[in-house]
């Protein structure tokens, strides 16, 4: 099986690190996977997004324009990428942030108010990995099984106080 | 076996040469390719080794040529606009007969451009680049894995043959990340007698030049050059063969082009098309034998590039222009789509019935 | 008594320079210098692009041959490859102070640990006599045939002023080598350019104001004659910075 997931939002929402922990999560599983960002000033406040592969056979080509799963961080990029979803793909949004409703029928579509979640939790800044805990629970990409492992292998050791917090971010979206 | 880790492909490269023993890079910052800069600049004094951010590109690739010169190895990275700039070094390099390794991670061209990945540099990599005569061999990585192997891969040609290579790559492989498993091997170095160690009052002194001002002797060290090319093209040329045994349309495509193509080719072969791909691992020396082998059987080739066609030409004459080539691309920073790559093998097939 | 013998770090073989030219007298004083301080060994030279660019043939010791204006930039690399050996360039006015500038202010900034020698002839001796960056207001040369014209050619720079300015170089001296007193200060001053190498103090760059009879159009003698009545009031001599020598004063 091949997951296709695109992560989609502003700089500095986290997109790729939320990338980043699914990939590695896919690792210490032993799966074959990708994880492709954009690149360049847009990091910086504009839009960014990353494409991560998740699959049980080599992947072909990282960039992903058919994503099984989107996660959208805000409205443009829910505006950009609800079209190029495969039919019977799932749409994950920070319904905090974007108003409006997915307009296709032909998709399983979660809302998440991440942003709130993330202010009641204390950690304003970690939406992404509420989103996170959310599209592992409904999709299934990679187990839940010792997520704090995974966490540990990618906050640094200077940020260490960081990774508790990281927990029970993803801990939340999990279970919302 | 080593542990595999998640890296980014610069990463990955710079920690590979470092495992193949390079233990100085100099450089100059530019996009798409400074986290191999970071990475250098942050392992190189923890290991004894050297990391210098040189005031141009034209001073890294000179800094290069020195450290060359001493017979350590050595490289360089950069993108398009800046390895435009060391050509100079690097004809010196090459009408020098010394190792380096050279890092293009190329983004769309031509002039300043733009940052995102390209395939364009293809001509200046495979055709010379710089004033002169000369080949240096170029590897083409797809994958973060072969980012690491061909950077150890380089630095071995490189030492063999006494020419510099150049390591062909692109945004997307800089950027991505792909589980990697890096060399456990301790790095073997040849003998270098040429090289500049000071003469210890105990032979002659070695001169590293590439200046001849007697027109026969400057022929001379050409043609012997030219020797150890056709060598060169004789053995080392690399390449992987996908599902290419019964294809009437045989795809041409190398770094993230061939990784788009591929899946191209796959779905190609869900309808019925018997699709293949040749994935070229050097450009230069080009993998004619291949090509030229699938031409027998296939009824035409399909160039993938990010560039307005430039490999197109080496498959051409690869196959004496026996079968229709026909060019997939996109420029500009602009990546084709595994459907725009199955229109064009779609193409291809009918075409020819 | 031998009282005047060939250094051994210079090679017996003919030089290609003009007659007249001081070329000569300066690779003998660099040979000396390695010689005297027993470095023979471990030295390894970079010639330029311009009239030394033969000088590998020239010197006994390990020699490469740099691009034009690149030597500090190989000479870099020569000595981060290996900082026991004494790495030196050679290099000319068109060389070091027009397409080489930038090369050599960051090796001078870096205070790397080379020696530079700097010939200052005041014009493009190899290409057959175009004006330098060094070529004095109002000279007459192929491409400046009215005299340069400051207006639209700008100034000569002064290289060793101007280095002196960095924080980072060790030492930067200008010598000349029209007369027997000049000669044997810049010996002088040219050996202590090693020795700080020798000594890991740092940059060190002997400016060595030179003469062109060919492309002067004057001969040998007239040519020392308008080094020391036009060049050295332009370029004068001394030590323009010795950052060891300051230490020990204050």
């Amino acid at each position: 099986m091949t997951t296709q997931i695109l992560i989609a939002g502003f700089g500095g929402q986290g997109v790729l690190f939320a990338g980043k922990f699914l990939a590695y999560k896919g690792l210490m599983e032993n799966k074959q996977l990708s994880w492709l960002p954009s690149y360049g000033p847009e990091m910086r406040g504009g839009t960014a997004n990353c494409s991560v592969i998740i699959s049980d056979e080599p992947v072909g080509s990282p960039i992903v324009s058919k994503p099984d799963v989107l996660i959208v961080m805000n409205l443009p990029s829910l505006d950009k990428y609800e079209k190029d979803v495969v039919p019977g793909g799932k749409i994950f949004v920070d319904s905090t942030l974007i108003e409006r409703k997915v307009e296709r029928t032909d998709v399983d579509v979660y809302y998440i108010p991440a942003t709130q979640l993330a202010i009641d939790i204390g950690a304003p800044t970690l939406a992404n990995m509420i989103m996170t805990g959310k599209v592992i629970k409904e999709t299934g990409v990679v187990s839940y099984d010792e997520i704090e492992k995974t966490l540990e292998k990618i906050i640094s050791a200077r940020k260490a106080n960081l990774k508790d917090i990281n927990f029970k971010a993803l801990e939340t979206g999990y279970n919302s | 076996m080593s542990e595999k880790v998640l890296m980014k492909g610069n990463e990955a490269i710079a920690e590979a040469a470092i495992r193949a023993g390079c233990r100085h890079y100099f450089g100059y910052p530019i996009t798409p390719q400074t986290e191999l800069a970071a990475y250098m600049a942050k392992r190189m004094p923890k290991i004894g080794g050297c990391f210098l951010q040189a005031e141009s590109e034209i001073a890294a690739i000179n800094m290069v040529y020195g450290v060359a010169a001493t017979g350590k190895r050595v490289m360089t990275s950069s993108s398009s606009p800046g390895v435009s700039l060391k050509q100079e070094g690097i004809s010196y390099i090459a009408g020098s007969d010394l190792p380096a390794l050279i890092v293009n991670v190329q983004r769309g061209g031509p002039g300043l451009g733009g940052i995102q990945p390209s395939q364009s540099d293809y001509f200046q990599a495979t055709k010379g680049g710089g004033h002169g005569d000369y080949h240096l061999i170029v590897l083409t990585p797809a994958s973060v894995q072969e980012m690491a192997d061909l950077t150890g891969l380089a630095f071995e040609l490189a030492d063999k043959y006494r020419m510099p290579a150049m390591l062909l790559a692109d945004g997307t492989m800089g950027q991505m990340m792909e589980p990697v498993e890096l060399p456990e091997t301790e790095p073997e170095f040849v003998d270098k007698p040429w090289a500049l160690t000071g003469t210890g009052m105990k032979r002659e002194h070695n001169i590293v030049n590439s200046l001849y001002l007697v027109p026969e002797e400057l022929e001379r060290t050409n043609l012997e050059r030219f020797e150890r090319y056709k060598l060169i093209e004789e053995k080392e040329a690399r390449w992987e063969s996908f599902m290419t045994e019964d294809a009437d349309v045989c795809v041409v495509a190398f770094g993230i082009a061939a990784r788009v193509s591929k899946n191209a080719v796959v779905e190609a072969r869900k309808l019925g098309i018997k699709a293949g791909l040749i994935r070229p691992i050097t450009v230069w020396p080009f993998p004619k034998k291949p090509i030229a082998e699938a031409a027998k059987t296939c009824k035409a080739f399909v160039s993938v590039e990010l560039s307005m066609g430039q490999m197109i030409d080496d498959i051409n004459l690869a196959i004496g222009c026996s079968r229709p080539v026909s060019l997939c691309s996109r420029v500009g920073g602009m990546i084709p789509s595994p459907e725009e790559v199955l229109e064009s093998i779609k193409k291809a097939a009918g075409g020819n019935e | 008594m031998v009282v005047f013998e060939r250094p051994k770090s210079l090679a017996k073989v003919p030089m290609h320079y003009c007659p007249g030219c001081t070329h000569g007298i300066i690779h003998r004083l660099v040979a000396q210098a390695i010689d005297e301080l027993g470095i023979e060994g471990s030295a390894i030279g970079v010639a330029p692009v311009g009239c030394a660019v033969m000088a590998y043939n020239y010197f006994t010791c390990d020699m490469i041959e740099a691009a034009h204006g690149r030597a500090p930039a190989v000479a870099t690399g020569l000595k981060r490859s290996d900082p026991s050996k004494i790495v030196f360039t050679y290099q000319g006015d068109g060389d070091l102070a027009s397409i080489g500038m930038a090369e050599t202010v960051h090796a001078a900034t870096r205070n790397e640990n080379i020696t530079v020698i700097f010939v200052n002839n005041a014009i493009y001796g190899m290409t057959g006599g175009q004006m330098a960056p060094t070529s004095l207001p109002g000279q007459v040369t192929q491409t400046s045939p009215y005299g340069r014209d400051v207006s639209t050619a700008g100034y000569p720079i002064k290289v060793s002023e101007m280095l002196s300015a960095l924080d980072g170089p060790e030492f930067i001296a200008r010598v000349a080598v029209n007369n027997v007193k000049n000669v044997k200060n810049a010996q002088k001053i040219i050996k202590k350019a090693f020795e700080n190498q020798v000594n890991n103090k740092g940059f060190s760059l002997v400016e060595v104001v030179s003469s062109c009879p060919t492309n002067w159009g004057k001969t040998p003698s007239d040519a020392l004659k308008w080094v020391e009545e036009n060049m050295i009031p332009y370029y004068p001599l001394g030590i323009y910075k010795d950052k060891s020598a300051q230490k020990e004063g204050e």
